[in-house]
């Protein structure tokens, strides 16, 4: 039987451009430029390696965002990934986590899965908390934070490298994991990958397909909400000087200075 | 007054200081109900007091050992229920995220992560996010729900504030999801002796300009003449020259101590994301256009094989 793994993409403006907030306090999309998040390929990469140690395995890429976000599922499409899905309807604007994941879960459930795998945490709201919501929804167990993942037989196992120790744990499918960017480089797409990737189905869904109302997500549906967004005033100009062999002790000085030492 | 769950991160009975931290943040808001699980709950009732806490529901089972995350939250929500609480504050480590967003949905609540302030509001707890690598500060609230709230570590001093921590068992029912993840073998991390890297006062990391495991020590000896922890950079981690669960950055540590010490490290964006909220920055670089010089207070331009030493050495002399 085939091993159906779904993947879920972010798309996210880039975060060495200039990254800032719209009028309505929801992330600006227009100003910077948008791309597939880094840490998602790591989670990618390791489905693709699953279904190559696999007899048999489809990877479908999952994405819920704007028109754009289909950059992001073509860039999956192009490392190996099957075929995407993408939730897109105007009503999911400002949506927060637990519309996101309520989302997410209903598309994922409505594909078929027996694993599904996502990134440790966004580059854009960084919170790191959806997959273990996404495991909660959809009631399988969370195999989250992993640096190394392994699939057997049904059963899913893996490393946690945690602040205090470092875990492995097992879970059986169908199970929910995450892995970090400490699981291994992601490959770069070839140009056959690039190619290959224009042919492969892109769906398109929208609230309505997953029967979800729209006062169930976004802003209006938000569980949060954000009351002010301000820059933070830029450092002010630091001291700088140049090692003339003297910067060791004039450091010290400084430190001193500061009560540091 | 309306009470205000606080998670407690320990370690066989040993408080970690967040949750500290999140005892003086809690009092803003009402009286904090402490929740402390597994090996040791209950040698935590004293501290908790010292600090704050009203009450202590305790609660231990194999459960939370065996298995990940899934019954912290059984056991969570059953204090949850037991107190109907204003708020519940839950420190920001991996596990503590995972732990308050499964709670979260759970009982149907809005969650903000990574809180580095806290303060009363109309509508409830309003809190202070930092976000897009710092650069941004934004004022959030829940408003749906018992606001879940995860704070950062070195976010509100600690304080103490006598109460009477009466200690109480918490029954907990673990539901059909909580053995879902097996906890095959767990490895404990060797202590260096150093401070908790996201707890510590002072930072001194060091990067790619370390050039080699062999350097490092270069880097230790001055974290220890301030006593400090020691951090690296994701490029110096990478190349196996410091373990991973020192990195500094977007995925590694997140660290807001009163001082951080670069050496070695350019300060690229996803670095800068674990590190802008320090109170006062130094660097040392050769590169005098290195972008991390763009958040110093005091930088060095020059080689960090001369400057380092020079400052420890320094250091020593002046404590005597
Ligand atoms: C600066 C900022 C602050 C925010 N603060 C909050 C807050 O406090 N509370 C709140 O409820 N919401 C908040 N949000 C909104 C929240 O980030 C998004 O709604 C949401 O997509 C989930 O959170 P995340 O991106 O941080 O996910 P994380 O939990 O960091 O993401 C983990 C993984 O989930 C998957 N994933 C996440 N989003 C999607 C998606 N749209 N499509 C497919 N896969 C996805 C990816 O695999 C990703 O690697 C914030 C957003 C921003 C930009
Ligand atoms: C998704 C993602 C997540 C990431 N997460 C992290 C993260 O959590 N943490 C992190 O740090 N990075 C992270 N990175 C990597 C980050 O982009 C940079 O590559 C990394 O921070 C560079 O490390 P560095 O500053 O040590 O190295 P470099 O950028 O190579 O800088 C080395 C610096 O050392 C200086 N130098 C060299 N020799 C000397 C000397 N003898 N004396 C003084 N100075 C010297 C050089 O001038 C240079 O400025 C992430 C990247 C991605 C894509």
């Amino acid at each position: 039987m085939s091993l159906r793994i779904v993947v879920c993409v972010k798309y996210v403006p880039d975060a060495t451009g200039d990254r800032h907030f719209a009028d309505d306090l929801t992330v600006d999309r227009d100003d910077v430029d948008g791309l597939l998040s880094e840490l998602d390929e790591y989670a990618v990469e390791q489905a693709l390696q699953i279904a190559e140690d696999a007899d048999d395995a489809e990877i479908t890429v999952l994405t819920v965002g704007p028109e754009d976000a289909k950059d992001a599922l073509r860039k999956a499409l192009s490392m190996g990934a099957d075929k995407a899905i993408h939730v897109e309807d105007d009503d999911l604007h400002g949506s927060d986590v637990m519309g996101t994941s309520l989302v997410l879960a209903k598309a994922i459930e409505k594909a078929g899965y027996d694993l599904v795998i996502t990134g440790m945490a966004s580059t854009d709201g960084t919170m790191g908390v959806l997959p273990a919501i996404l495991a909660e929804r959809l009631g399988v167990p969370q195999v989250t934070l992993l640096s190394e993942v392994k699939i057997e037989d049904g059963t899913v196992t893996g490393r946690r490298d945690g602040d205090s120790a470092s875990e492995q744990l097992e879970a059986s499918l169908p199970a929910l994991v995450s892995v970090t960017d400490q699981s291994g480089e992601a490959r770069y797409p070839s140009f056959k990958g690039i190619m290959a990737a224009k042919k492969k189905p892109v769906e398109s869904w929208d609230l309505e397909e997953l029967e979800i109302e729209s006062d169930e997500v976004g802003l209006e549906g938000s569980w949060t909400a954000v009351d002010s967004a301000a820059q933070r005033p830029a450092r002010t100009a630091g001291t700088i000087v140049k090692d003339e062999g003297e910067g060791g002790k004039q450091l010290a000085e400084f430190l001193a200075g500061q009560k540091f030492i | 007054m309306a009470e205000v769950l606080v998670y407690v991160d320990h370690v066989d009975g040993a408080v970690r200081k967040p949750t500290l931290e999140l005892l003086t943040l809690a009092r803003r808001i009402g009286e904090p109900v402490a929740v402390a699980l597994g090996a040791g709950a209950e040698a935590t009732a004293a501290v908790l007091a010292e600090h704050g806490a009203v009450k202590v529901l305790t609660a231990d089972a194999p459960e939370f050992a065996d298995y990940l995350v899934v019954p912290k939250v059984d056991a969570l929500q059953a204090a949850y229920e037991a107190v109907s609480p204003a708020a519940v504050l839950v420190p920001s480590s991996a596990e503590g995220k995972e732990i308050a967003a499964r709670l979260a949905v759970r009982i149907g609540s809005g969650i903000i992560t990574d809180a580095v302030d806290l303060e009363v509001g109309d509508e409830g707890p309003v809190a202070t996010q930092a976000a897009f690598a710092a650069s941004f500060t934004t004022k959030s609230r829940v408003s749906k729900g018992t606001p879940v709230i995860t704070v950062k570590p070195n976010s509100a001093p600690v304080e103490a504030a006598p109460a009477a921590g009466a200690v109480e068992a918490l029954a907990v029912t673990f539901g059909a999801l909580a053995t879902g993840t097996k906890v095959v073998s767990r490895t404990p991390r060797e202590s260096t002796g150093r401070p908790e890297l996201t707890e510590a006062a002072i930072v001194v990391s060091g990067g790619r300009g370390v050039n080699g495991a062999e350097n490092f020590h270069i880097i230790e000896a001055l974290a220890d003449s301030l006593g400090a922890a020691v951090g690296a950079s994701r490029a110096a981690v990478d190349a196996g020259w410091y373990p991973h669960s020192n990195q500094v950055g977007q995925t590694g540590k997140s660290v807001s101590p009163q001082l951080y010490i670069a050496s070695g490290i350019s300060g690229a964006i996803q670095h800068r994301a674990g590190m802008q909220t320090s109170k006062t920055i130094v660097a040392i670089n050769k590169d005098a256009e290195a972008p991390i010089f763009d958040l110093v207070d005091y930088g060095v331009v020059g080689d960090l094989f001369a400057v380092v030493p020079q400052l420890t050495e320094e250091i020593q002399a002046r404590k005597g």
